[in-house]
């Protein structure tokens, strides 16, 4: 052990730049290691290249954070150790597994902070495989990053913020919104009158992103449930159930998600211990308000640590900095660490208003065709996974795993995770916390081939 | 499978007059354009990747956050790359047929 290894942040979104500007103020040089090619993180990604777009016009209501915390990482670039298209592919012992270039390195660290940020949660549905179908992120990444629109005629379909963000995005980009199908029932956004107290500016924002599509003519409609995707090769239409009726609609893309899931992988495979969280309907890293988990010099920020949102990340990130530096015996800020404390408390009751406002949707087994495919890595319908359960007693979601390869594949689980709990939980009568959680494996992500076998 | 599709499913609203930036799809010549990701030079001219594994179904990646791994491509040379977080470069040339088919 080497008692001047620097601190080290995973991630440079809102958190792990907020984390690194914190560290840097109290005197230290962290590195900051990000998978990505530019800082910024997913909400205030930065394109490939400038193409002329303006703040505003790439960050909307949120251009003068996106402005601000762009401006401060690039001021700290002198200051820290940044790697930046490089991934943590592992953790143990200590040590920090990198890959960068088709290139291994390993790094010892003694204090470290995850914010590894979220991706899309999403649930299978018949024809979600097929070219022109993508996550609402996605929709938003190819916009943001490289200037293009997934298709020409787009329907947006789910639950969360992002549903409508982007459904405004693209119809602003000039792409032409066939729908907004909104998997919630309408009453469901009687709640964003309780988010109000907590953001009213953030749920004034959301509401009318929602009133400029109508504005436009886009049909927005309540309570859908997807049928099936149109087309055999690639997206002609969708079909849906809103109410006792089936509809089609034309489009030649759809964008889709039921808001995110954390990336805790890494948090796992350093040790942490998990809970199980009703409101993200999946397993976290146990932290004390400030970040600090059981495992020593180990801190968590940001959406990693559970779904908040970009303020609550920048909250969160100071605050596991400030805890990590007062730990090392050095002087935080106390008055500073309970405002911040006390911000993270609030936004925390805005997520539970807004989650309310745009549910998850629970009955999602019972709707889903046997023949949709679960796992898009490994192909395994939703009805082989049952089947593998048929006269069994299997309980726990490693055990299903293990016998039907579904959540095996590439992605390692993140696109099938959701759903496959949701049929173990469903078929045997469990809730989610008595059927546990997939554990973390190395490599979190891929590794190229040359890699793996140790070169030529 | 060797239909070519020249449907392009996405669709460019910036970064239209960047300088090209030649490629290859199963020899045939196309150009994308200066900051493109693989993924979005490919998707600009055709409507699909890669075929998966199992069906051969097309596919067209999903996340393009580099979560869901749906979108690796295969280079002439075999290597294998994930389309929608490698950015592109000249003359690449990619393979979408699946190998044994004509
Ligand atoms: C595609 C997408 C689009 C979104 N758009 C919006 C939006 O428009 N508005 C909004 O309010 N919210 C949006 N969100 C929600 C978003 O999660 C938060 O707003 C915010 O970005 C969270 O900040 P963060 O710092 O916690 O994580 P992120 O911003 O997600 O940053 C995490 C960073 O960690 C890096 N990372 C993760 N794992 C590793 C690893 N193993 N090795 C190396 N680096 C790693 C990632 O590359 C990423 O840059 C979006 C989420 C997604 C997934
Ligand atoms: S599209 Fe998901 S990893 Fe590339």
């Amino acid at each position: 052990m080497n008692d001047t290894s620097p601190a080290v942040v995973v991630g440079a979104g809102p958190a792990g730049i907020c984390a690194a500007k914190t560290l840097v103020a109290a005197g230290l040089r962290p590195i900051v290691i990000d998978e990505g090619l530019r800082a910024g993180g997913q909400i205030y990604r930065r394109p490939f290249l400038d193409d002329g777009r303006s703040a505003t016009d790439l960050y909307g209501s949120e251009a003068a954070k996106a402005t601000r915390l762009h401006r401060e990482f690039d001021a700290l670039l002198p200051s820290i150790d940044y790697r930046p298209q490089t991934l943590v592919w592992n953790i143990a012992d200590n040590q920090l597994h990198l890959m960068a270039n088709g290139d291994h390195q390993q790094i010892s660290f003694q204090n470290l902070i995850l914010s590894t940020g979220a991706t899309d949660r999403v649930l299978p549905f018949p024809g979600w495989t097929l070219p022109g179908v993508y996550t609402l992120g996605a929709a938003q990444t190819a916009l943001k990053a490289q200037g293009c629109t997934i298709g020409r005629k787009v329907v947006f379909l789910g639950s969360g913020p992002l549903l409508y963000l982007v459904a405004w995005q693209y119809l602003k980009a000039g792409a032409s919104v066939a729908a907004v199908l909104d998997t919630a029932p309408f009453t469901a956004k009687l709640n964003l009158l309780s988010a109000f107290r907590f953001d009213p500016r953030l749920v004034l924002i959301g509401m009318s992103y929602a009133a400029r599509l109508v504005r436009r003519g886009v049909k927005l409609r309540y309570n859908v449930r997807p049928t099936g995707v149109d087309g055999s090769q690639h997206v002609e239409g969708l079909s849906f159930k809103s109410g006792a009726k089936t509809h089609s609609i034309a489009c030649d893309a759809v964008a889709y998600g039921f808001a995110l899931r954390p990336e805790t992988q890494l948090a796992d495979l350093a040790g942490c211990s998990f809970r199980f969280d009703d409101r993200d309907r999946t397993w976290l890293p146990v932290t004390d308000e400030t970040g600090r988990t059981n495992r020593k010099g180990v801190y968590l920020a940001g959406d990693g640590s559970g779904i908040a949102g970009a303020d609550a990340a920048e909250i969160s990130g100071e605050l596991a900095a400030l805890a990590l530096i007062q730990d090392s015996g050095a002087v935080a800020d106390p008055g500073r660490m309970s405002v911040l404390a006390g911000a993270r408390r609030r936004k925390a009751k805005l997520r539970d208003a807004l989650e309310k406002a745009f549910p998850f949707p629970e009955n999602w087994f019972e709707q889903v065709p046997g023949e949709t495919k679960l796992c898009r890595c490994e192909e395994i319908t939703v009805s082989s996974v049952v089947d593998t359960l048929h006269g069994n007693d299997l309980r726990e979601l490693n055990r299903l795993k293990a016998l039907s390869r579904a959540g095996m594949g590439r992605c390692q689980g993140r696109m099938c995770s959701a759903a496959l709990a949701e049929v173990l939980s469903s078929t045997q009568k469990l809730t989610l916390t008595e059927i546990g959680r997939l554990r973390a494996q190395a490599p979190v992500k891929p590794l190229p081939l040359s890699l793996h076998e140790g070169g030529a | 499978m060797a239909a070519h599709h020249s449907r392009s499913q996405f669709q460019r609203h910036f970064r239209r007059d960047e300088a090209p930036i030649p490629f290859t799809i199963d020899g045939i010549a196309y150009s994308g354009r200066r900051g493109d990701t693989v993924l979005v030079a490919i998707m600009s001219v055709t409507d699909r990747l890669r075929q998966s594994e199992f069906t051969s179904e097309p596919r067209a990646g999903f996340c393009l956050i580099g979560a869901c791994q749906d979108c690796f491509v295969t280079l002439a040379c075999g290597m294998r790359v994930r389309a929608c977080t490698t950015p592109l470069e000249a003359q690449m040339a990619f393979i979408t047929r699946e190998s044994g088919n004509e």
